[in-house]
């Protein structure tokens, strides 16, 4: 194969890899890219609307297109301003802050899940008053799934803000101080335009990672079709029932991803060229 | 203290008046500085001489170690009195390096900034009043260009209305030509010295260009390493030069030494002959370039100082060549090219650099307006 690349290589200046790099990109490529060939090989392409015509189907994809964008404004509410303050304010412990926001990137989502059950559970340490002050309960429902879904997807939105904030020239907020601008009227009129490019590729990030969320979610929200069970689980559950219903799921579900990410690389994301969404 | 309270009355009521000292890490800025309401001054120096460390702290970007900032009567930063008003509050407009305008602006919007960020004016009050900056500053019809779309010129001006529209009471200028080339130099410069001519606040520009400093400003000071070195108007710092830098940006030869029975001991080694007697200590003495003949056999007779060495370097200079001869201490010499023509000079060429005692500046060393 390499010796076929060598032949191959033309006499413009343009080196084909060596094959110690060459080898191993390409076994990187097919191990990337042979699932998603089994999944289109075995896919029931005539059973498929039938499968996917299914009320609880529906209800999977509805659910999660809808935490999914939640858990996306969510983040981009709260996430971005912790971004500016982690770019911007000298605090004390900055560092531990940003050690605990990055936690949940590399935490199992099974126990960021049962760490969701400690805390907002019903007898969990902040659940116990949401329940008792205000009635509200997260576990197991459709406000849980978002939750658990927020905590693990978020991380994206910050790290990806934080950088561009870090990046940015720091010059134009000095010029809008010059003007008369506040740090919000600073934030809001130039920053903010400066590093929408990076919001918009950290909000994809998120979204993608909060729609294929599957550990966080189960443990904290359960599985139950219509409220909790999202697109993820759905497919999981039929696997064992339903081999057929479980690989159009994922059909499904790649597809959406799919179409998602070109049609915002295309318009206004150059950001997610770099790194891909997580599974 | 003393010397404070008077520079206050000196700048009153109007002027900025500042007692600086700034720390950062490997570098120290500590001057004093007055510029009266309508006074444009330049302040002139090498890079990492603390040009543009003096313009953010003016501008309240950056704060004192010590000292105090006063504007007319309000005080913008005196750390012993725990007085800082940071950028946002401070009424000064600033024109930066490479004008910072806002690429997702328009031009309007840029200029329509400040007057509501500053002066709370409404959207359409700002556009209104951004209009008729862009009209006075020749920009009629650009207000809808993004800064993309502008030339260099026309984003300076845009650079300079959006920071002279919130009427600012000291005006902030940093590099303001360095960014534009040669031919639309000329012009700005001219524009830019009738502009702020005009503006009655105390205006302060700092540069590397000599010739953009003297053409603006009415008062020119030099810092060198975080000092004043020189203070004075553009056409005496241009005669008399303090330092070796401020010498070899206006062109002149620059010696220190010793006078003493008419004659000076240089600094460098060797030695001047001077028309004046009377002259005493520590002086500096000035050489225009174009008053030292070159000549390729030793001169005799006439009392004239003369200094032999090899030609170490030959450039063109407008219509002259300036030779540096490589004697002790080294000259620069403009000649014509038709005498380099007679004199068939090349690189290591042995020459005698003469200089008449009636074309040296003779003046005292010891009066550093600010060297502290």
């Amino acid at each position: 194969m390499t010796r076929g690349n060598a032949r191959r290589t033309r006499p413009d200046g343009h080196r084909g890899a060596p094959w110690p790099l060459a080898v191993p990109a390409a076994v990187a490529v097919a191990f990337l890219v042979l699932p998603l060939v089994g999944l289109l090989v075995r896919a029931p392409w005539r059973q498929l609307p039938t499968l996917l015509g299914q009320t609880a189907v529906r209800q999977a994809l509805v659910l999660s297109l809808e935490t999914a964008t939640l858990a996306t404004a969510v983040s981009i509410l709260v996430g971005v301003p912790l971004a500016w303050v982690l770019a911007r304010v000298r605090l004390r412990g900055r560092s531990a802050v940003q050690a605990l926001v990055t936690l949940p990137l590399v935490l199992p989502p099974v126990v960021g899940g049962v760490a969701l059950l400690l805390a907002f559970g019903r007898n969990g340490v902040v659940g116990r008053y949401l329940d008792s002050w205000f009635g509200i309960t997260l576990p197991f429902t459709t406000a849980g799934v978002v939750v658990a879904e927020t905590f693990v997807a978020m991380p994206f939105l910050i790290v990806t803000v934080e950088g561009a904030l870090l990046a940015v020239d720091r010059r134009y907020e000095d010029a809008a101080a010059t003007l008369g601008a506040g740090r919000w009227l600073t934030f809001r009129r130039v920053t903010l335009p400066m590093i929408a490019p990076s919001v918009a590729a950290g909000a994809v990030l998120c979204w993608a990672r909060a729609l294929g969320e599957f550990g966080a979610t189960i443990t904290f929200a359960g599985n139950f079709p219509g409220t909790t069970q999202t697109m993820p689980l759905a497919v999981y559950l039929a696997l064992e029932t339903d081999p057929a219903a479980a690989i159009a799921l994922s059909l499904l579900l790649l597809a959406v991803c799919v179409t998602i990410l070109i049609a915002l690389r295309q318009r206004w994301v150059p950001g997610v060229r770099g790194p891909a969404p997580a599974p | 203290m003393t010397g404070r309270a008077e520079g206050m009355a000196r700048a009153a009521p109007d002027g900025l008046v500042a007692e600086m000292r700034i720390e950062r890490p490997g570098f120290e800025l500590r001057m004093a500085l007055t510029v009266g309401a309508g006074e444009v001054v330049a302040a002139l120096g090498p890079n990492g001489a603390g040009k543009t460390t003096l313009l953010r702290t003016l501008a309240g970007l950056n704060p004192l170690t010590a000292g105090r900032i006063t504007l007319g009567r309000s005080v913008l930063d005196d750390p012993a009195a725990e007085v800082f008003v940071p950028a946002d509050r401070r009424p000064v407009g600033v024109v930066f390096q490479d004008y910072l305008l806002f690429s997702h602006l328009s031009a309007r919007d840029n200029v329509g900034f400040g007057l509501r960020a500053r002066l709370g004016l409404d959207r359409r009050t700002a556009r209104d009043q951004a209009n008729g900056w862009l009209d006075r500053f020749g920009l009629t019809g650009l207000g809808d260009r993004r800064p993309a779309q502008l030339s260099g010129g026309q984003a300076q001006r845009v650079a300079l209305a959006r920071a002279l529209a919130p009427r600012p009471r000291l005006v902030l200028l940093d590099e303001p030509l360095a960014a534009l080339d040669v031919s639309t130099r000329f012009e700005v410069r001219a524009f830019l010295r009738a502009t702020l001519a005009d503006l009655g606040a105390p205006v302060l520009l700092v540069t590397h260009d000599p010739l953009d400093a003297m053409t603006v400003a009415d008062r020119l000071i030099v810092l060198e390493n975080g000092r004043v070195v020189q203070d004075g108007r553009p056409a005496e710092v241009a005669r008399r030069p303090r330092t070796a830098y401020v010498a070899r940006l206006v062109g002149l030869n620059l010696y220190a030494g010793i006078a003493s029975g008419g004659s000076v001991d240089l600094s460098t080694g060797g030695h001047l002959r001077l028309a004046d007697h009377d002259a005493r200590g520590p002086v500096l003495v000035a050489v225009r370039p174009t008053t030292v003949a070159l000549h390729t056999r030793e001169p005799h007779g006439s009392p004239r100082n003369v200094w032999a060495g090899p030609v170490t370097s030959l450039e063109p200079f407008g219509d002259r060549v300036r030779v540096t001869v490589g004697s002790t201490p080294s000259i620069h010499a403009d000649i014509t090219t038709a005498a380099l023509a007679d004199l068939c000079l090349g690189p290591g060429t042995p020459v005698w650099a003469a200089i008449k005692a009636t074309d040296l500046d003779v003046y005292p060393a010891g009066d550093h307006p600010t060297g502290r």
